[in-house]
């Protein structure tokens, strides 16, 4: 069984967010880059269903160069090599058009991603790359097991849950509690130096959206605080001064 | 042309935040001479709960009455929708944010060779091009995207524009599609799921609590409270972790992010792993007894002070009200 996981390199989740030259770059400096957070629950889940059914493992990253410390993270994790695709992820479609294309050279059984990136937080490429190879696309999965050839996976409706069952292969945004994230040990960080990193160009891919500006929302003005003995001023504040009542 | 309205529906009505996605149709039509504002509802509902897409803005709902579709199988509902969208002519598709509107959406853009933007905030800017603001970096941001394609996807958030209510109620036509086999191949095969409650993501109030409430014994009165205001309930992270409430009630960077009207927050600190997932509320009110929590900073209103204390006497005052 070949398993793929599709990982994302993404600011801190506690990272300030600012840009630059004009409002239409992302300001890089003092940020400190992660495998994003839905999908290192793809890679720990993977690595899990790696372990107990003997599969190989390969992540792949849709990036520019100074995204292979990131890689090599995923690595240190449990991958047993990596894939860079060699462009800037201009959109989703141009991401979902890089994965179809390595997948189909590759004929992976299951292809792993986060529900979302952190930063653009489409939650579509998954669906995509299901459409382009004509494969179901599950998300948001929060269980999923293998059993044959068979997929059983819990995905996260409003309110609830709904359980499903597809056949391999398939595709599927994960989040958690699919697995504990897990955290690269030292002899895992020793082999990750030596695993392969397979740079690859990109497939061309018409440019379908892309984001001419970025813009801040507008600072937060100071709280309002009402004393704790003085519950009733809240409420009338609500009713009357934010009419929310 | 047209514009081709996805709506979801639960428990026999037309979610509500489905309507908003109807209106944002409609708004955008009147915006752009976009022709009609078409609603399409699939899987099995009555006629008299889908005629209420009109008060919203829609002039007709089609309505693909197929109880294969009651489940929402993400591939079959994507065919269904872009057999319609072809079949009505239609240049734009406009959803609402949702668990299935979000897998259907990714797989519409291929289908349909279209421009897909999701947490669309805005109505689009047409004066040059095609430009639609989108809250990014979990709602610590905003992207103008412009779309480079004739055939545009709109996934549209929670308050994106104001709902409409006073529409004449629309008539519904009805359209049966064959969906191929193949698109069935994900079978669901059991729900579980909250029933008759107001649900996180689509609720207007929201009432959070925190590790300041101590266990979850004490969530009977964030419930109180909730009723009182017909609000929903949610978390914090370390509260659903550590198994005190269900995972579908975390808010936050990695749970559910939700854009209410007022949110309000218990024995929250106010981390920014949460705050990310409440930045889109319009009004939010930090009750805490700590005075240096952060939640503070981001808060429109608070009181400092024992949740313990705070909660009863907060409770009676919302019930003084009505």
């Amino acid at each position: 069984m070949k398993i793929l996981v599709c990982i994302t390199h993404v600011p801190d989740t506690t990272s300030k967010i600012q840009f630059t030259d004009n409002d239409t770059k992302f300001d890089k400096s003092g940020v400190q880059f992660i495998i994003g957070p839905y999908d290192d629950y793809a890679l720990a889940r993977a690595v899990e269903l790696k372990d107990a059914l003997g599969a190989s493992l390969t992540v792949l990253n849709v990036g520019e160069a100074d995204t292979e410390p990131t890689l090599r993270k995923a690595l240190a994790i449990g991958a047993d090599d990596a894939i860079r695709v060699n462009a800037f992820p201009t959109d989703a479609l141009f991401v979902a058009r890089q994965i179809a294309a390595i997948a189909k050279e590759n004929s992976y059984d299951l292809i792993l991603m986060g529900r979302e990136s952190i930063d653009f937080n489409g939650g579509m490429v998954h669906g995509m790359v299901g459409e382009l190879l004509g494969m179901p696309s599950i998300s948001p999965v929060m269980k999923l097991d293998v059993e044959g050839e068979t997929v059983k996976m819990a995905r996260e409706i409003e309110g609830g849950k709904e359980y499903l069952e597809a056949k391999l292969p398939l595709i599927a945004g994960c989040q958690e509690p699919i697995a504990e994230w897990k955290i690269p040990n030292m002899r895992g960080i020793m082999s990750a130096r030596t695993k392969p990193l397979n740079v690859v160009e990109a497939v061309d891919s018409e440019v379908a959206t892309d984001v001419t500006a970025f813009k801040l929302p507008p600072a937060k003005g100071s709280v309002k605080l009402v004393d704790k003995d003085n519950v009733e001023e809240l409420v009338k504040l609500l009713k009357n001064e934010a009419k929310v009542l | 042309m047209s514009i081709l309205v996805y709506i979801e529906h639960a428990e026999g009505s037309v979610k509500k935040t489905s309507l908003e996605a109807v209106s944002f149709g409609k708004a955008l039509a009147d915006k752009t001479s976009g022709g009609e504002v078409i609603a399409l509802a699939l899987g099995s509902i009555s006629d008299e709960a889908l005629a209420i897409a009109g008060t919203a803005g829609a002039s007709k709902v089609m309505h693909v009455a197929d109880g294969n579709l009651d489940a929402g199988v993400i591939q079959a509902h994507a065919d269904a929708v872009a057999q319609v969208y072809k079949q009505v002519g239609a240049n734009t598709l406009v959803l609402s944010k949702s668990s299935l509107g979000d897998a259907v959406a990714a797989r519409l853009a291929v289908k349909l060779d279209a421009g897909l933007v999701s947490n669309v905030v805005d109505l689009p800017d047409t004066t040059g091009g095609y430009k639609v603001k989108r809250s990014i970096y979990t709602g610590k941001a905003f992207a103008e995207t412009t779309v480079n394609k004739d055939h545009k996807i709109l996934a549209v958030k929670k308050n994106a524009v104001d709902l409409l209510t006073n529409g004449p109620e629309a008539t519904v036509e009805k359209v049966s599609l064959s969906i191929a086999d193949e698109n069935f191949a994900a079978k669901i095969t059991s729900t579980d799921k909250a029933e008759g409650e107001i649900l996180l993501p689509e609720a207007d109030v929201v009432v959070s609590g925190g590790r300041g409430m101590k266990g979850p014994e004490n969530w009977g009165m964030i419930e109180e409270l909730a009723k009182e205001l017909g609000a929903a309930t949610g978390c914090s992270k370390p509260v659903s972790d550590i198994g005190w409430r269900p995972h579908h009630e975390h808010v936050g960077q990695t749970g559910v992010k939700v854009a209410p009207t007022l949110y309000l927050a218990v024995g929250i600190s106010g981390a920014i792993q949460h705050l990310a997932g409440v930045n889109s509320s319009k009004y939010i009110v930090v009750i805490n007894k700590d005075p240096e929590a952060p939640f503070f900073k981001a808060a429109d209103y608070g009181i400092v002070g024992d949740a313990f204390e705070v909660l009863p006497k907060l409770i009676e005052a919302v019930k003084a009200i009505k």
